[in-house]
């Protein structure tokens, strides 16, 4: 990671740091908001920034993993952060499952089957499948999550929960893209036919960065589920999915810091201008459509190099002749 | 010397055309094979055949006794064969070293744990796979197309197949590609190319395939293939009568 990129890490946790302390409870909430759609746009940006994977059903993932938990949680107790791997398992396997049969498609085409998948996931939600979901009332009476005994319950303590898990994410993400794994999801989107033939199985990556993306969204919904005590369908609809798309083209496909920023952009300042009422989404689409035309990389596409520069200079500072028999073999 | 590579009767159809129709050659193991004949005659499609890129509709293509007819790309990149394209095919965004990095993913086993906990393992193979993707680069050395040779080379292949190397390179550019073909060959790899630039054909290649119409019409030294009266009809045209 470059120093740069650091130093602007560091001022954000700062600023984060000391928000709580700034804010009254309304803003704080705001910022859960926006922590926790930063959680589901960096799961959906493994997807569609760096595998390139056209998602626009990404709210179902979300849902399930939110579903699981609250299921879990109101007919068997099991507190919603045990629950948590056991979301994003089944966010994940519920993902390979409806993907493995579409995951050929390209672009354009998979973004549609992904917008009837989210919709097939919502109107199957509304409808109580299989007696469990509480139709379109959702379920209620969710309880707190807990940490080492302790209530999380007032907006503080979300705060900490919600921004700890994004902190994790970010972390988690950046080593992931600097990796033989993050390296195959970019080739896989620069072009498909060369990376595969240059040995990577592109049918499973495809499926793994699908599976993972919406394992990560799982365990968000699952958090969400504890913040919110109550879920229904209507959290998980067509909008949803759309926002979360918005936020990672707006924001830098493939990048980390810019879908950070574009979380932050396309949840609170709306937020932020609530007075100007209906104006407000009209600024927003037009800002929008001018991004487009102007900049379509994105507002901050950094691009972090997928290995570690420390590796190249340790292997520049040695250079080795390959004639060797090691390659010969 | 063995035969690495064995087409037996390949075809392949595109709708009413016959693009390979078919063809047979062995590809002696550790020689220099050139696949020559005039544009369509089916050269680059035979390429596809053997790469897995498209499916033969007839014939057995054999590597090192491996049925290659079905198997998909990867499959046949990691059994040891790599390919490079006409129109080369780089991944345009990415820096050179992590375009050659590409070719290093069938020989590392690096998966999500490893990257999200970085293991020591993980962190050796990745050391270990940019010094090769380095050392690489300086071995193929080529302007333009290094990138994608050095990839080729990175995944340890036995047999590379180059579509139009010399495409686009001038004099001197050639004479560099000799020697670097050799120098590939001297590293036990096995070489298949096609290419237009006679002189590079001839200087370089051990043995000839010559196509015309989607079928074999010769194949043997560059002496014979050079002698031969349909190779020289088939480049230069019948004499009207």
């Amino acid at each position: 990671m470059s120093r740069k990129l650091l130093v602007g890490y560091l001022v954000a946790a700062a600023i984060l740091a000391v928000s709580p302390f700034m804010m009254d409870a309304y803003e704080l909430d705001v910022l859960n908001s926006v922590g926790l759609y930063a959680l589901l746009a960096l799961s959906l940006n493994l997807i569609l920034g760096d595998a390139g994977l056209f998602n626009m059903g990404h709210a179902a993932f979300y849902a399930v993993g939110a579903y699981t938990a609250a299921i879990l949680n109101t007919r068997f107790e099991i507190p919603i952060l045990w629950a948590l791997p056991i979301c994003g398992l089944a966010a994940a396997l519920f993902a390979a499952l409806v993907a493995r049969p579409v995951i050929h498609l390209r672009g354009d085409y998979l973004l549609i089957v992904t917008i009837g998948m989210g919709e097939i996931v919502r109107i199957a939600l509304v409808n109580d499948v299989f007696g469990l979901t509480g139709g379109a009332n959702g379920i209620f009476g969710i309880a707190r999550p807990e940490i080492f005994g302790h209530r999380v319950k007032t907006p503080v303590d979300f705060f900490v929960l919600i921004w700890g898990a994004v902190a994790v994410t970010v972390f988690l993400f950046h080593r992931l893209e600097q990796s033989r794994f993050g390296r195959a999801l970019n080739y896989l989107r620069e072009d498909p036919v060369a990376a595969e033939g240059s040995g990577v199985n592109t049918a499973r990556y495809k499926l793994v960065a699908f599976a993972l993306g919406a394992g990560w969204a799982g365990m968000a919904g699952a958090i969400y589920a504890g913040k919110m005590r109550t879920i229904s369908p209507e959290s998980f609809n067509f909008w949803e999915s759309v926002v979360l798309f918005l936020i990672v083209i707006l924001g830098g496909a493939g990048s980390i810091p810019g879908v950070l920023l574009g979380s932050f952009l396309v949840v609170a300042l709306p937020e932020m201008f609530r007075g100007f009422a209906t104006a407000r989404m009209l600024v927003f689409g037009l800002v929008m459509m001018v991004m487009m035309v102007v900049r379509r990389e994105g507002l901050l596409p950094i691009r972090t190099v997928r290995f570690r520069t420390k590796d190249v200079k340790r292997a520049e500072a040695a250079p080795k002749d390959v004639k060797g028999a090691e390659v010969a073999r | 010397m063995s035969t690495i590579l064995e087409v037996r009767n390949a075809t392949k159809h595109f709708g009413g055309l016959t693009a390979v129709s078919d063809v047979s050659f062995d590809v002696p193991e550790g020689s220099i094979v050139g696949l020559i004949g005039p544009n369509g005659a089916g050269k680059t499609t035979t390429f596809n055949l053997i790469t897995g890129n498209y499916k033969a509709d007839l014939g057995t293509i054999r590597f090192q006794g491996k049925e290659l007819v079905g198997m998909r790309t990867h499959k046949i990149v990691q059994l040891g064969i790599a390919r490079t394209f006409q129109n080369i095919r780089l991944f345009q965004q990415l820096t050179a070293v992590e375009n050659v990095l590409a070719g290093r993913h069938c020989r590392t086993k690096g998966g999500l744990l490893g990257a999200m906990l970085r293991t020591p393992g993980a962190r050796r193979e990745e050391e270990a796979a940019v010094e090769r993707a380095i050392s690489e680069l300086a071995f193929v050395n080529l302007g333009d197309r290094s990138l994608e040779l050095a990839k080729n080379l990175a995944t340890d292949p036995k047999l590379v197949i180059l579509d139009e190397p010399a495409g686009g390179m001038n004099e001197q550019e050639t004479d560099d590609l000799v020697e670097l073909i050799w120098k590939i060959q001297e590293r036990g790899v096995t070489v298949l190319l096609i290419e237009h630039d006679m002189s590079l054909v001839m200087r370089v290649c051990e043995q000839i395939v010559v196509l015309e119409y989607g079928e074999r019409i010769a194949a043997g030294s560059p002496s014979e293939v050079q002698n031969d009266p349909k190779v020289i009809e088939a480049y230069l045209g019948t004499e009207e009568v």
